[in-house]
Parts: structure tokens; sequence; C-alpha cells
């Protein structure tokens, strides 16, 4: 048996979504800003995927700017933002679970002259709003934070965040990566009151090299690359219209049966949590229930290795990610887990589970016969004792 | 999570490295063994303890008990077959190079988990020339 559940990396491209975009490689291939009929079909194509996004995330189609990727679109929400107020402030917050696309972006900024804030978060991951308060100045003119950390599933306050923000006298950005949230939480601009919404196609069942950028009307946003400007000025070059056209039916396939999805995937997550729960010594990360992604497991395992367990679980066709430094460059255990306050040598034996809408209970129940055998096996070998973690 | 690499493929793993991941021969513990050593430190993500039995200067049998990748676990069984039957002499002379063409090569970023199972056998083999040493001056082998 093969389980893929690693869905928060990336996700097979639904059979709809390819169908859907074939079309527009070979018969409607135009360049969208010409007038002929080609160019229209795909000038067309685009403004319908607009409405599709836009409606998911209740926005208006002209605030969405298609991107190659999230990591983009937070590169476009935070330079851009930035460099269109650097007038009236350099500060700028964040937290320091932020995904490597805010968190490097944040670091050049700083380069820059910028000052960043970096929030801790709580041992679940929770930003406690208050600190953010007690951070904000006359300098701020904006604030990132994921709705949902790609990592350990915890879903931010970021009503509650874009609630403050909007009482402050001076108008203070607020930018939001939904790129690991989308299809799995709610993401309404208005209720949340976000000015940029970082969004992404191949997490929800889309093609790769596609994203997506909310930006509220009116918002100034400094172009951080330049060219020939064909639909979006903040986005020159020409678009990727298959991408586009793929995205917006990932979207409407995941919001179609959006209730249904997620109960689903929150189903096989209970599962799996409540099984790794009787491996002993084990530890699941972030919150349990509401304040949880449905699709996001992570569980530490203490006295075994990481990349060892991810490779014995793909030699049993299991498909996950590890929080591991084995698995970087930097041997450095992840930074979101280092956060919560999860020690280095339990850190390394942490593994992460991602579900999406096509994963099936017999997959976790395969996944929870497979992982004790493997626990138990790499403890076995392990000169480090679990008991002593 | 997102995995940061140097370069592209660098954690691609040989067949020889992966089939001895699956089917080291030389993992376990050992009762009674000349000589222990252990190097790393589980913090940093990896640890590797190794057991020595020698016998007339000659090392009979080898296991080791690894806190690590697959790339860990594999040097490790490479070195422990490396060194196994081999005199202390003989096995102070081994080379990183002879661990990392034994698996068919290794990615660079990997390279610190061959140091690590090569270390501890230096570690291990110094601590028995020491016990060896002392050993002598205080009473004779009989």
């Amino acid at each position: 048996m093969r389980a893929y559940l690693d869905n928060g990396t990336t996700t097979p491209v639904a059979k709809e979504v390819v169908e859907a975009m074939l079309p527009y490689f070979t018969e409607r291939f135009g360049h969208p800003t010409f007038l002929y009929s080609f160019g229209q079909e795909a000038a067309d194509a685009v403004d319908r995927s607009q409405k599709s996004i836009a409606r998911t995330i209740n926005a208006k189609p002209g605030e969405i700017l298609f991107t190659s990727s999230a990591t983009e679109a937070n590169d476009i929400a935070l330079r851009g933002v930035a460099y269109a107020n650097h007038e009236r402030g350099n500060h700028i917050i964040t937290t320091n679970i932020e995904n490597p696309s805010i968190l490097r972006t944040c670091e050049r900024l700083e380069k820059e002259g910028f000052k960043i804030d970096y929030l801790p978060v709580d041992g679940e991951g929770f930003v406690d709003v208050s600190k953010l308060e007690e951070k904000l100045n006359d300098k701020t003119i904006l604030v990132s934070v994921a709705n949902v950390n790609d990592e350990i599933g915890t879903i931010e306050p970021v009503e509650e965040i874009g609630k403050l923000l909007r009482d402050q006298k001076e108008k203070i950005y607020f930018h939001v990566n939904a790129a690991a949230g989308y299809a799995r939480v709610p993401v309404d601009v208005e209720r949340i009151g976000a000015d940029l919404v970082s969004l992404s196609a191949h997490k929800i069942h889309g093609p790769k090299g596609v994203g997506a950028l909310y930006i509220r009307e009116g918002t100034p946003v400094e172009p951080v690359s330049y060219g020939y400007v064909s639909l979006f000025k903040l986005k020159p070059g020409t678009e990727n219209i298959p991408g586009i056209v793929g995205f917006a039916k990932a979207a409407e396939l995941a919001f179609d049966g959006f209730e249904r999805h997620t109960n689903h995937m929150k189903k096989l997550r209970d599962k799996l949590i409540s099984g790794f729960e009787r491996v002993s010594y084990s530890v699941i990360n972030g919150p349990r229930g509401d304040k949880r992604s449905p699709a996001n497991v992570s569980c530490s395992f203490k006295g075994l290795e990481g990349e060892s367990m991810l490779m014995h679980l793909d030699l049993n066709g299991i498909s996950v990610a590890t929080g591991s430094a084995c698995s970087t460059t930097k041997l450095e255990p992840s930074h979101v887990l280092t956060a919560i306050g999860v020690k280095p040598e339990v850190a390394h034996g942490t593994m992460r589970f991602t579900l999406s809408r096509y994963n099936t209970e017999e997959e976790i129940d395969y996944t929870l016969e497979v992982v004790p055998r493997v626990v138990e096996q790499l403890r076995k070998i392990s000169p480090v004792k679990p008991e002593e973690l | 999570m997102p995995v940061e690499y140097t370069e592209r493929g660098m954690l691609k793993y040989t067949q020889k490295l992966i089939e001895r991941f699956r089917n080291p021969k030389n993992i376990g513990e050992m009762e009674n063994p000349t000589v222990v050593a252990t190097e790393g430190d589980p913090t940093c993500g990896d640890m590797f303890k190794m057991f020595l039995r020698i016998e007339n200067g000659r090392i009979e049998d080898v296991k080791f008990l690894s806190f690590g990748c697959a790339a860990n676990i594999a040097t490790g069984d490479m070195t422990a077959d490396l060194i196994k039957g081999k005199t202390v002499e003989e096995a102070g002379k081994l080379q990183i190079k002879e661990i990392v063409d034994g698996l068919g090569g290794l990615p660079a970023i990997k390279m610190h988990c061959a140091t690590l199972a090569y270390r501890t056998l230096k570690k291990a083999l110094t601590e028995y020339k020491q016990k060896q040493a002392s050993g002598a001056q205080a009473q004779p082998k009989g």
C-alpha cells in the first residue's frame, strides 16, 4: 500500500484540474494583452479565474494578483508594502514561526533598514495578541502572520489581530500568509480584516508554479520586479495562463465541498492523533481540536531520528515530512519546533503528517500499523533512551 | 516542512547505502565488549555508539547503536564491516574515503555522518590503547 501523507508540502493535481488546464496549452494559448481572439480567450480565462479565487476568500476579482508561488506572493506583499510605505514608517511585526519565505524576506528588509519584530509564540504555537499590541508603535506599517502554521497546524487568531490593527489611528497593513491554511480553514478577508493574503495552488490539488496575492483595493504596494506589464503591474511578464486556470479549478473543487472535505480530514487527523498517543514516549505538537488545522498532525517520537524514520516509512510506502535537522543543510532542527519549546533532541524525532481530501481511512489504518513498528525498530538500535529525554 | 538544499539532488542516496540502512548487519548492543565509545550529541541530531571485541590485538567483533539518519546507520555498518577481522593497527589506518566508497558515495551534506562513525572508531581505538598501556603496567595479561 502507498500513502501520501505530505500534502502540506505539495499535493497531487486533481484530474479535473489537469483537464481544465490542457486546452490552454495548445488551443487557447494566446497572450492575454492582445485584442485578437486568441488573446481574448486567455484574458477571459484570467478574469474568470480571478472571480473563482476571489469568491473563496470573500474578495473582489480585481483584488486577486496571480503570482508564480506563495513565496513570490509573500515577497510582493512584504517588500511591496514596505517600500511603498517607508516614508511613514519602517517597523514590521511578524512571528518567529513563519515560513522561510517570510523570514528570509524580513531579514533582507532588515538589511535595508527596516526594523522587524519577531513575536514569540506559546507552547502550542499561538501568537499572543496582547504581545503584538505592545510592539505596535507609530512607525509600524505592516504585520504579517500566517493563519495556519505549516509545521504544527496552529490556527492563529488572525481575526483578533485584524481587529486590533483596524482599531489603530494610523493604518497598519495586515498580511496573512494562507498557503498552509487555504482550503483547510475558512479565509474571509473581511472577517479577518486582511489587506493582503498569500495563496498557493499546489497545496490544494492545483499545479505547481502558481500562487496568488489578494491585495485590498487601495493598498499601496510598490513593484518588486520590473518588465513588460501584461495584466498585472505588480507581476510583470507573461501570465502562466494554464496554471492560473488550474488554480481556479482547484479552488472551485476544494470549496464546492469545503465542509465535507475538511470534516473528512478532521476525522483522519483525529484518528492519527489518537493512534500516535498510544505509542510510548510520543508527544503531539500544536493544539488539539478546533484550533488545529484539519490537515495537520505533528508528532515527536522520542529517542529516534526523523530522517531514519522518514526513510523507513518510505520503504513501507508512506510519505511524510520530518522536523529533523538531518533533512536540511543547516543541521539545525525546525525553527517552529524550537519556538514552541521542543528540545532539539526531541525535535529531531518529529514527524509531520499532512492530509488531503484524497486520503482514505485505509491509508490511516495502514500508517497506524506501520508507525509503531518502525518506532520500536529504531528505538531498539538507538543509544538514546526515550525515557531520558 | 521546508527543506533547504545547497545543491541539486544532494539528498539522493545510493542503492548500496539504502540496502545497508535497511539491513544493517552489525547493529545492536554487545555483551562484554573490550571497549565502548560514544560520539555525537542527540541535541545535534546524531549520536553513535560503537562496541569492539578485541582479542590478541585483533578486532573480532563490532557492533553499533545509532541515533541518526539513514547515512549514519549505513556508514556505521560499513565501518564495522571494514574493520572486522583487522588488527587494531590496521583499523587505525582506515580512511573516511573507504567508508564512503564502500557505500558507492555519499551526498556532500551527509559527509559528517561518515566522520561520526570514523571518529567513534578513532576514540574506541585510543581508549583501547590507553587501556592496554595502563593494564600492561598494572597487571600483565595472563
